[in-house]
């Protein structure tokens, strides 16, 4: 029950929250009022002075973003008095700010040009010079022009409070004030990108975007992003057949309104390094084909073999309904050798809240403790990070990790490096333990690093033991937590993309290969396996970028990326989330389906759906959560991992360079860039250019 | 001219690193002491002057040392640094000469003892003296202006300056003669010129 009040805002009354600000409340009654500093998920500053009203009885215009409400108020929002506040307030941020909007890349999309329109004069009164500011280094990702700024600190708020990496401040002071590294250096946080979205004015821009688009001439198509497992919301804006930019879409229970800068930035991989045509190997070296020689050549290969010598393996960013079709052509192949796990994760595949994030991400804020075990959420899945860092701002969460040393931005107790921690932390040994007991939602997440070790298994039957010691798993909470790093890893398991009876996992393939009995190897868009293992077999890549995998193959069939198909992703929770085809892909490339469906036909199998449509269709029937539309189906809580020795080496996070961990962020020249700056030792301050 | 511009100095000028002289220290650790724990941040401006008063200025070196000690971002010591125009963000001379050219001042002719200032030592506003003895900066009200024109120089006000007084305390200070703080021209305090001209017969 929360206490309300009545007030009147522009002759309508309302009752609302009392613990909302004016601002707030006149947007629940319908009423507009201008701000640049104010951000919903942002500390409250007033320093723009843009959103004052008039309140009756109250001696002058207030800034209504920084107002508490109190019963009985009469609020005018368009009055004359506050309609000639905001003119004068709008005067006089304009006073310092170029008119340069031709040339500005916030042209279009800037909230100063939209308010000068709405609550400005349309002419200025001041002759004097305007001041210019220096431009600031800061870093590859973002583009300054700090002579537009007007001070509203929300990029200052936005490192401070929601990254947690505090390296933006407000210098000196009246006229001289600018908003600066002060010790200049590129900012190294994996949220950096978001300041471009929150900055009001143009002074931040992004710089791999600079003058190349303005946002009219872009076509906008809303989907998600696979650079994590995440499942972030994203438009793609594109111009005709390239991505030009990937923005957030809000989703509360996801990523809210912010994107981490792999998501943001490395779209310029999309068009590097692509594999626009098909390849087949001749004489050792590959050359140019076409589809139907390709395709032909790989039926030839399959054709009559004995599908104990054919194996797959899926990639980090393959979509649902490609795993469902390969599934099914593996099947008739009459192989049981295919996996989704690259990395070898030690997941049971058949107990699904062995593979989830079963608390949810937006299920993180009623946590009270929170145990990592080898993972570093930070690099591995920034967004569940910033939910990490929201939690432990509001209090009372004590968060320990077991692995190596961490800066989450937020304090973390280090229990120790390796698994030797985990059987006394089970036996309630430790400082942390009695933490983990008094807690009452306390959760354990378990990284991917950790699971994919030999003892894999027996590090998630520990980590399950300390869950059921703490009583983890209870009524209306499940703090049981797998952390992926790759976006197709939840589908994959859903689809059941695991070694059937008698098959082999991704190890049992390589050492297959490597003996010779396994010949023929179909990798979907898998670049992270040891290629060299591959040597002796005949690998078959059907994939969309040049990377290890293709420099691998003796046949390429060049398919589509995530942004150029209509495709399900189940996220780390389990949400299944749709992406949407942005662009089509490039040259002769294909979508993945369709070259699987286009080989079963040669093989004399054909798949069973002729469009994208049927396929969704019958994948949704073999797995009906899939079906459930952004809807989480909750896990039941069964058996899994295997009980075991484990190995005394120290944890390591997959994630070793958090620019470069795929095939579209490692042929992204942006992200080149912002790993020599950040993810290298810095040489110096770390600036440059 | 980056004196009060909010910038740091330039790199060559920084020195690598800091520490508080061990008199210093305590006298540090009993400002942080003076505020509740968890607030440790409400030192940052006396822990700065420390550092002037040691320094003579305030090294970026020496604001990292302080938000360290405080565990506050760097940036925000930054921020108060070059809020405040009395923190030196560069290396000053052995004397800091702030000429008030406010209102008052202004009126009783502080133009002339800018003009005397900048022409004998052959320096412009922020800048400082080859021999490293003096560096002139332009301030707002001292809040003497009962005196008025005045400067100050370090800790000291000197007050009823004419451009031929300021002159000799320049040289006075240069031979490193010892000078006397307060009215240059035999005034005392704030009394007439001349003396008192009323409560004569008093006390």
């Amino acid at each position: 029950m929360v206490d309300t009040v009545k007030l009147t805002i522009d002759g309508r009354e309302i009752e609302v929250d009392k613990r909302l600000t004016l601002l707030q409340a006149c947007e629940l009654a319908g009423a507009e009022v201008p701000r640049f500093c104010f951000h919903d998920r942002l500390s409250i500053a007033g320093n723009c002075r843009m959103c004052l009203v008039e309140v009756e009885k109250a001696p002058k215009p207030v800034a209504s973003c920084a107002q508490p409400i109190a019963d009985g108020m009469v609020v005018h929002t368009r009055g004359p008095v506050a309609a000639k506040a905001q003119k004068g307030a709008m005067e006089f941020l304009l006073i310092n700010h170029p008119l340069d909007c031709p040339i500005c890349d916030q042209g279009g999309e800037c909230d100063l040009q939209d308010q000068a329109m709405g609550y400005g004069k349309g002419i200025s009164r001041y002759d004097e010079m305007k001041r210019s500011v220096q431009e600031k280094d800061f870093g590859p990702l973002i583009k300054t022009f700090m002579t537009r700024c007007i001070h509203c600190t929300r990029c200052v708020r936005f490192m401070e409070e929601i990254a947690g990496v505090p390296e933006l401040g407000m210098t000196g002071r009246g006229e001289d004030s600018e908003i600066t590294t002060y010790v200049e250096r590129g900012i190294d946080s994996e949220m950096s990108g978001n300041i471009i979205d929150l900055c009001p004015v143009g002074a931040l821009t992004s710089k791999p975007y600079a003058f190349i688009a303005r946002p009219w001439e872009l076509r906008k198509t809303e989907s998600v992003d696979v650079m994590d497992a995440v499942g972030s919301n994203i438009r793609i804006d594109a111009r005709g057949r390239e991505v030009l930019r990937v923005l957030p879409r809000l989703h509360e229970d996801v990523n809210e309104e912010w994107i981490a800068d792999k998501t943001r930035f490395a779209v310029d991989g999309l068009i590097r390094r692509r594999l626009d045509t098909p390849w087949i190997k001749q004489d050792g070296k590959l050359a140019k084909a076409s589809w139907q020689d390709a395709i032909g050549a790989v039926a030839a290969r399959l054709q009559d073999r004995d599908g104990d010598r054919i194996a797959a393996i899926a990639g980090d960013l393959v979509d649902c309904e490609t795993l469902y079709a390969a599934k099914m052509l593996m099947a008739n192949l009459g192989s049981p050798h295919l996996d989704c796990r690259q990395d070898g994760m030690a997941i049971d595949p058949a107990v699904r809240a062995s593979w989830l994030f079963n608390t949810t991400i937006a299920g993180i804020e009623e946590a009270d403790a929170c145990l990592l075990i080898g993972c570093d959420p930070r690099h591995e899945a920034a967004l569940v990070n910033t939910r990490l860092r929201k939690r432990w701002r509001r209090g009372g969460f004590k968060v320990a990790s077991i692995g190596p040393a961490l800066d989450l931005t937020f304090p973390v107790t280090n229990l120790g490096a390796g698994p030797e921690s985990l059987p006394h932390l089970a036996q309630g040994q430790g400082g942390f333990a009695e933490i983990l007991q008094a807690a009452q939602r306390p959760m354990v997440i378990v990284g991917a690093g950790a699971l994919s070790r030999i003892d894999g298994a027996a590090v998630l039957a520990a980590a399950r033991a300390i869950a059921d010691r703490f009583g983890a798993v209870a009524d209306g909470w499940n703090g049981f937590n797998v952390l992926h790093t790759a976006a197709s890893r939840v589908g994959a398991l859903d689809l059941g993309f695991v070694p059937g009876p008698g098959g082999r996992n991704t190890s049992g393939i390589l050492d297959g290969a490597r003996s010779g009995a396994i010949d023929t190897v179909i990798l979907l868009g898998a670049d992270e396996i040891d290629m060299a293992a591959l040597k002796g077999a005949f690998v078959i890549y059907i994939g969309h970028h040049g990377d290890a995998g293709a420099a691998a193959a003796d046949i390429i069939l060049p398919a589509a990326a995530y942004t150029e198909k209509d495709a399900t992703y189940v996220n780390l929770e389990g949400r299944p989330q749709h992406a949407s085809r942005a662009v089509f892909p490039p040259g002769e490339a294909r979508e993945d389906w369709a070259i699987l469906r286009a080989l079963s036909g040669l093989l004399g199998q054909p798949l069973p759906f002729d469009s994208h449509g049927e396929l969704r269709e019958a994948m949704q029937k073999a797995v009906p959560h899939l079906a459930a539309f952004d809807e989480i189906m909750p896990a039941s809580w069964e058996d899994f991992g295997v009980a075991g020795a484990m190995a005394d080496t120290a944890f390591a996070s997959p994630v070793a360079d958090y620019y470069r961990t795929c095939a579209i962020s490692r042929a992204s020249v942006t992200m080149e860039r912002c790993s020599a700056a950040f993810a290298m030792p810095p040489a110096a301050t770390g600036t440059e250019g | 001219m980056s004196l009060a511009r909010g910038r740091p100095s330039a790199p060559e000028h920084q020195p690598a690193s800091f520490a508080f002289t061990p008199e210093n220290l305590p006298e540090a650790r009993a400002a942080i002491a003076k505020y509740p724990a968890g607030r440790q941040q409400s030192a940052v401006m006396p822990l700065l002057y420390i550092v002037q008063r040691q320094m003579g200025w305030v090294p970026v070196a020496a604001m990292d040392v302080v938000a360290d000690m405080l565990e506050m971002p760097r940036v925000g010591v930054y921020e108060v640094a070059t809020f405040y125009t009395m923190y030196n963000l560069e290396p000053v001379g052995e004397y800091l000469i702030q000429v008030c050219t406010t209102t008052p001042c202004m009126l009783r002719d502080s133009d002339g003892i800018v003009d005397a200032c900048k022409k004998h030592l052959g320096i412009d506003w922020e800048e400082t003296t080859a021999d490293g003895k003096f560096t002139l900066k332009e301030v707002e009200c001292l809040g003497a202006c009962a005196n008025a024109p005045m400067v100050q120089i370090n800790d000291d006000f000197f007050e009823d300056l004419t451009p031929q007084t300021m002159v000799g305390l320049l040289d006075a200070l240069r031979r490193g003669e010892a000078v006397k703080p307060g009215p240059q021209n035999g005034r005392h305090t704030s009394e007439p010129e001349g003396g008192p001209t009323t409560l004569k017969g008093g006390a």
